[in-house]
């Protein structure tokens, strides 16, 4: 068992509190993706967990034993450093083979096990070189083989695919995610990239200024944010966030926006406002729920005319910007859907995606 | 003129400056070695002989009949033991001072201090405190006052030399299950290695150049070349012979090491030049 349990964990450095009290449990077997803007506090954490930051406060349980006072060579982990960490006066074997070499592990089961590895990630034929004779993911490869080699109880991954080209991250995130399913080990994994966060993730860890915002599975995430910094994280391009109050219009319950336009909400949604009528609120919707208005009436969807600004077409999709409430906002609209800036088009939008935030304390109410 | 004669001429100059150049620093070094292998009336005739009209070895054989030569073992033996000791303590202080910031920011500025002390300045008190430990005249203290006073450079240069390592290298090896020893061991000593060497060459190359503790802190025993070397110089004029022997002696065994070394010393030196 490589179960993980973080209690009450605390770390300050200087007066910089980098991690203020997380609790954290993470199951055998799991891919759980940390999460969060630079200086969040993920990486310190992962480097908690590896034994390379000492702790201030709490505990570090890796399969039920608690390792706080473990120096990082005891934890029996294996991580994976942003900027490769190969060393440049051996060749790849050596370097994948570093790790087993540590535990004193017999030559012929050496050779093996590298080999095995190296052929696992495409990199057999290049276990001879120098890793300066090797390209930007050649060299993320090897470092994952020197930490895949190990039958470590947990594998960490610092944000490893942050020195790599789009497309070359965009593979190696399948090829991550595909060794894990392979392994079946518990796995860590450092990012700021929500994409590779929604990929990747089993589950999702959020962390904001130290603490963690909300976890979940990606999708729960994404659908069900428990906050506007959640809501406004996941996602790209961003949900759409616009001020708003809550109005009773004649027996239904709708969003008033600044502009005056009045936006209705389903039956369902008003009994859960019951009593919050009258009061300032943020709207936020997602771009993809934002559709071409086809005529057809659903409970829910409001039809809204709007003149577009900008059009941003990707090939599957147009982004198409135009003003809501005083705010720009973005919607995902199918490729041909809008052509020409200054296009006055009819869009629906669907209120029983959207969420409502409590300006306040920046929860999502509903 | 044509560009492509102008540029020939350039380089024409450039090579007699360079030729110029050498000669100026070569000379010196060729006349001692000439000298060594000159009889007594060909280092005085004038004009003078630029060669001796035959190889001949007395020179030599005089420094080694009267034991005079042991002055160069005895320099080696103080500055290979010194130079290891100051290796092997200033690199473990430097590796905790870049990597633990032990003693804060100003410790290694208070070490690097330690090193602009004249040695004058401390040569009689050092003295004084041998003759009441006994360690006049012995390898013993020799080594250690060349130890203390490499230390600071040593620490510094080291320090300077690990700040460049990637931490990540290091923890990269902690996590895969190595002691803080053997990272030591097997990432820092071949990461740094390059400084190492060139560190050690340069501690080496002081201590086997120092004059003044020698001078003081030996008498017969341990006397360094370095010493022995101002022993001929007197009213007799045809010491020179055994001046320039000697010094030839003296010369060799830094030819040797800087000749073996060379790649590393360059590397090393500049590795430090471009960090700044």
């Amino acid at each position: 068992m490589a179960d993980l349990r973080i209690a009450g964990l605390r770390k300050s450095f200087g007066n910089v509190h980098a991690v203020r009290g997380v609790d954290l449990e993470i199951a055998d077997g799991e891919f759980t993706v940390l999460v969060g803007q630079s200086g969040c506090g993920k990486s310190t954490l992962l480097r908690a967990i590896a034994g390379l930051e000492e702790i201030d406060e709490g505990t570090i349980a890796i399969g039920g034993q608690v390792v706080n006072e473990d120096p990082p060579y005891r934890r029996d982990i294996a991580m994976v450093f942003q900027n490769y960490a190969l060393y440049p006066y051996m060749t790849v074997f050596e370097n994948i083979a570093f790790g087993l070499r540590a535990r004193r592990t017999p030559g012929a089961e050496v050779q093996a096990k590298v080999q095995q590895t190296a052929r696992l990630l495409a990199i057999d034929h290049l276990l001879d070189r120098q890793p300066r004779q090797l390209s930007g993911g050649q060299l993320q490869r090897v470092a994952i083989g020197r930490a895949i080699v190990r039958n470590a109880r947990l594998y960490l991954f610092d944000e490893p695919l942050s020195n790599l080209d789009a497309q070359l991250r965009e593979e190696m995130r399948g090829e991550i995610k595909r060794l894990h399913q392979e392994m079946g080990k518990t796995m860590i994994y450092v990012t700021h990239d929500q994409i590779e966060a929604m990929t990747m993730a089993d589950r999702i860890v959020l962390m904001r200024d130290g603490r963690i915002e909300q976890q979940g599975a990606p999708l729960d995430l994404y659908e069900r944010p428990a906050t506007r910094y959640v809501a406004g994280f996941l996602g790209s391009p961003a949900m759409n966030f616009v001020d708003a109050a809550l109005i009773a219009d004649n027996g239904g319950i709708g969003v008033r926006l600044s502009d005056g336009t009045v936006l209705g909400l389903s039956s369902t949604r008003m009994q859960r406002l019951a009593g919050r009528n009258d009061g300032a609120i943020v709207l936020g919707v997602r771009p993809e729920h934002i559709s071409r208005f086809e005529g057809n009436r659903r409970p829910g969807v409001v039809r809204h005319r709007a003149q577009i600004d900008l059009v941003q077409p990707t090939g599957a999709r147009t982004y198409a910007t135009f003003q809501l409430g005083g705010t720009a906002v973005v919607a995902e609209l199918q490729a041909h859907d809008v052509s020409q800036p200054g296009e006055q088009v009819d869009l629906a939008i669907d209120m029983n995606r959207a969420v409502l935030i409590d300006p306040s304390s920046e929860h999502v109410v509903s | 003129m044509t560009s492509s004669r102008r540029k020939r001429a350039l380089v024409v100059w450039r090579t007699l400056a360079a030729v110029a150049l050498t000669t100026c620093f070569l000379f010196p070094i060729y006349w001692l070695f000439m000298i060594s292998f000159k009889t007594p009336e060909e280092i005085f005739a004038f004009p003078p002989r630029w060669w001796p009209s035959h190889i001949q070895f007395d020179n030599y054989a005089v420094l080694f009949k009267d034991g005079d030569a042991v002055t160069v073992w005895n320099s080696l033996v103080v500055a290979s033991a010194s130079t290891v000791l100051a290796m092997l303590l200033g690199t473990l202080c430097a590796y905790s001072l870049a990597r633990f910031r032990t003693g804060g920011v100003h410790l290694s500025n208070w070490i690097i201090s330690q090193r602009m002390v004249p040695p004058i300045a401390v040569v009689f008190p050092i003295f004084l405190m041998y003759v009441f430990l006994g360690w006049v005249d012995t390898y013993l203290g020799l080594i250690l006052v060349y130890t203390a006073f490499n230390l600071p450079y040593v620490i510094w240069m080291m320090r300077g030399y690990i700040l460049d390592i990637p931490v990540s290298l290091e923890e990269a090896a902690l996590v895969d299950g190595w002691t803080r020893w053997q990272v030591l061991w097997k990432v820092v000593m071949p990461m740094a290695r390059a400084g190492l060497f060139a560190t050690a060459i340069l501690t080496f190359i002081f201590a086997w150049n120092e004059f003044l503790f020698a001078l003081v802190l030996t008498r017969t025993e341990v006397a360094t070349y370095t010493v022995q070397v101002t022993h001929y110089f007197g009213g007799q004029s045809g010491f020179w012979a055994k001046i320039s022997a000697m010094s030839v002696l003296g010369t060799l065994p830094i030819f040797v090491v800087v000749a073996f070394m060379q790649r590393y010393l360059v590397r090393g030196i500049s590795l430090g030049a471009v960090k700044g």
